[in-house]
């Protein structure tokens, strides 16, 4: 970690302290708790803080300070922390999903220990794809992103590190908390109320440096990717603090009870869950389409117009649609049609900003075709289009009949967190890690081609496969015969299921492949990283000395 | 509007503000009236909260993920009424913090689940789903016959009648003695839990054995009460039908 070489002595001072609070909070937790998962999260940040200290306190006296010439360059040493972190994630989250893939059609293999049940290890994935792969990806680009658009370099050396080493610490501890058997069961809502306190203070320190950074752009206007990255982090914070308001049973357990239940929480809980997939899963890798898209395919965005009414209609639409994952249930029926109509309406802007990247793509399309980077950032805006359409067709009420609760939503879900998000994602990696160590290329270029046709036949296989399982599944359960008894037994769909989960483990498997891959071929040009710099690449105006 | 846009971009905290009440439209107009408007819950005279005991077994099935595959909530569609049962009211969880109506069927729905299997059946089948229904994929879980936590059970009660479930002072007071009660049916305590509780409620040794209480014994107590805490569906059920 090239932290401390980065940093003043000033800075390393403050950073020292905020490790040494760290420490103490770590070790005022422990203590409180005596035993139980919250006992061990406090160990973890005790043994973390004091790391930091280390680390930091080795280079408070006579260590060389960074030269003033930095101010004239952005401050890409985080963001390379977090690509790092990134790809940890991918291979760790990812991997434990084919592993649970696995586990639904051979669920003999689950060892007989409790960590390692399938409902423990679940939100690990989830959790693990979502925050640790999907979070660093977006905290790591957003700051790359910002500096770039702003032509200004980010506000101040310490925050970044807080904010990237903070979400991580987060992370580890949800993944750890169930393991153990810690969780409030809210899905994607799952750590204890400590742990979304501390979310908290991380989030808000990260929307601080934006602003500040924001303020110190050189060009007058905001560029587009960042109304996204401040949708995503303001509207986070907003879903995030509402819908994990928790009563502690004891400040020592690390247990709570939500304040909210019944068919409130259900609405609080789905407004939160389907804007998770709006403002984490969406408007962030929005932010990262609008930069990275237009970048490398060297042309500039089709419509600013269209850009507009895409955002500002996310924006208001998006919130409304999550009841729609409560159709035909206890909650009024007024909530479950407008959230039906909401998601409807919610096609116009999604296929905006889809159809605005493509047409983006008019006059490169030989470099779609030659650039396997660039091949990742249009199949993300094609299945950004075609999972938003489907996302607005299960949202429709008799649609919603035959495929709520089936593996046609896990389906769902999959065609966009693999076949945009991740794929998104990838294509901002390929174009970042070559450029932050001082490299014109990948060091192997063809692992990225290989990469490309892995993914897209993973998630192909994948989806399709799901979609299959899910409406069968559907079928069954509503099936009647001649004389008007259900067909099946719920036993019966189940068994009908396994050969649709066994090619989706497949499917999975040839998709972490393709990440093992990346993850490997990023570590390569690490670990060859030359001194290449890109002139061009610099703040507009060279900030003061602080 | 382009022109006040195009302005709109220049100012950061302006865009900030813009984005917060955009935002906060859906949520105020869809959320709020559900604590307004009196039909959204009704709570029915025969309403009980879950015991101790279940309320235990309630937190297994929480830290288990038993969620993740299995609803608790029968929808309002003629093949889920033929399968499980009346369909699921508001009411039924309203005493859930948080509830647990699912997102995803890889197992079958349980809010009708009281009632339908054996003691015995439940303990078999989470002992070994395979060796109950030999192409279940449900994961097993022995190790549930491990003693029961019961440091927090009060302290769980008092944290829910903060939020307003209705446990009284004798309920927190006796949780510990009414959790074991519900397992020992030979004992003396069944009587005080019955009295704060209803006559309704099932005191039987779960897991077959009366003299530990496990992990097993709040879970099956737990599942066993799924769908019992009030007739209210059942009613408007029998009086839906012609």
């Amino acid at each position: 970690m090239t932290m401390t070489a980065t940093l003043t002595s000033t800075e390393r001072r403050i950073g020292f302290a905020i490790s040494a609070a760290l420490a103490v909070l770590g070790l005022t937790m422990a203590a409180v708790a005596k035993s139980g998962p919250m006992a061990v999260h406090g160990a973890m940040a005790l043994v973390l803080g004091v790391a930091l200290v280390f680390h930091l306190g080795g280079a408070l006296y006579d260590h060389p300070e960074p030269s003033n010439r930095r101010h004239a360059e952005y401050y890409d040493a985080p963001t390379r922390f977090g690509i790092v972190m990134t790809l940890i994630w991918a291979v760790v989250g990812m991997g434990v999903g084919v592993w649970l893939a696995a586990l639904m059609y051979w669920p003999e293999a689950t060892p007989l220990w409790p960590g390692t049940s399938y409902g423990r290890l679940r939100p690990v994935h989830t959790s693990g794809v979502i925050f640790g792969f999907g979070g660093n990806a977006l905290i790591a680009t957003s700051f790359y992103v910002l500096q770039r658009t702003s032509r200004a370099r980010l506000a101040d050396a310490v925050s970044p590190w807080f904010v990237l080493i903070g979400f991580n610490l987060f992370c580890a501890w949800a993944a750890t908390g169930y393991l153990m058997g810690q969780t409030q069961s809210k899905e994607y809502a799952e750590p204890e109320w400590y742990a979304d306190l501390w979310l908290v203070v991380v989030w808000v320190t990260y929307f601080v440096l934006y602003i500040r950074t924001l303020a110190r752009r050189a060009e007058p206007h905001i560029y587009v990717a960042n109304w996204y990255y401040m949708a995503f982090i303001l509207v986070v914070a907003m879903l995030h603090i509402v819908n994990n308001l928790a009563l502690p049973v004891t400040w020592g357990s690390g247990e709570s009870f939500t304040i909210w239940s019944g068919v409130q929480d259900a609405m609080i809980q789905w407004w939160y869950g389907h804007n998770a997939v709006a403002f984490f899963l969406t408007a962030g890798f929005l932010g990262m389409l609008y930069y990275f898209l237009p970048v490398r395919a060297q042309r500039p965005i089709w419509s600013y117009r269209l850009s507009i009414l895409s955002f500002w209609g996310i924006v208001f639409f998006y919130m409304w649609a999550g009841s729609h994952h409560l159709h035909y249930t206890a909650l009024p029926y007024w909530v479950q049609t407008l959230g039906m109509t909401f998601s409807i309406m919610l096609l116009v802007p999604s296929w905006a900003s889809a159809g605005n990247a493509i047409a983006t793509l008019n006059g490169a399309w030989h470099k779609v075709r030659d650039d396997a980077v660039l091949r990742f950032m249009f199949v993300a805006a094609v299945f950004y289009g075609l999972s938003t359409f489907e996302g607005s067709f299960l949202a429709i009420r008799p649609v919603n009949a035959l495929s709520h609760y089936t593996d046609w939503t896990v389906g769902h879900v999959h065609s966009g967190t693999l076949g945009w998000v991740a794929m998104i994602v990838f294509g901002a990696i390929y174009s970042m890690v070559p450029k932050l160590w001082g490299r014109d290329d990948m060091a192997w270029p063809k692992a990225v081609e290989w990469h490309f046709w892995l993914a897209i036949t993973g998630t192909l296989i994948y989806v399709v496969s799901l979609w299959n399982a899910g409406i069968t599944q559907g079928l069954m359960w509503r099936a009647y015969d001649e004389g008007g008894a259900l067909s099946y037994s719920f036993i019966e769909s189940v068994e009908a299921m396994l050969p649709y989960y066994a090619a989706r483990t497949l499917g999975g498997a040839l998709f972490l492949a393709g990440a093992v891959l990346c993850a490997l071929n990023c570590g390569a040009t690490m670990r060859a990283a030359g001194d290449q710099v890109d002139e061009a690449d610099r703040p507009l105006y060279t900030q003061p000395a602080e | 509007m382009l022109k006040l846009h195009y302005n709109l971009e220049k100012v950061s905290m302006g865009l900030v503000g813009a984005i917060i009440a955009v935002a906060s439209v859906g949520g105020l107009v869809e959320i709020a009236p559900l604590f307004t408007i009196e039909q959204t819950v009704v709570i029915p005279d025969d309403m009980r909260p879950h015991t101790p005991l279940e309320l235990a077994g309630r937190e297994i099935y929480i830290r288990e993920g038993c969620y993740a595959c299995h609803s608790q909530m029968v929808r309002s569609l003629a093949d889920e009424v033929d399968r499980y049962g009346p369909y699921s009211l508001s009411s039924e969880s309203a005493y859930d913090h948080p509830m647990l109506w699912g997102s995803k069927r890889t197992g079958p729905d349980l809010a009708r689940l009281g009632g339908k299997y054996s003691d015995d059946w439940h303990v078999a089948h989470l002992m070994d789903p395979r060796a109950v229904i030999p192409v279940s994929i449900m994961p097993a879980y022995p190790w549930l016959t491990r003693s029961l936590d019961t440091d927090l059970i009060a302290e769980n009660l008092a944290t829910l009648a903060r939020l307003g479930v209705p446990y009284d002072e004798a309920m927190i007071d006796n949780a510990m003695a009414d959790a074991r009660a519900q397992s020992q049916p030979e004992a003396d305590g069944a009587d005080g839990l019955r009295d704060r509780y209803g006559d309704d409620i099932t005191v039987r040794a779960f897991d077959g054995d009366p003299s530990r209480l496990t992990e097993m014994d709040a879970l099956v107590a737990y599942l066993q009460s799924l769908g019992t805490l009030t007739d209210a569906a059942h009613e408007m059920f029998a009086e839906d039908k012609p």
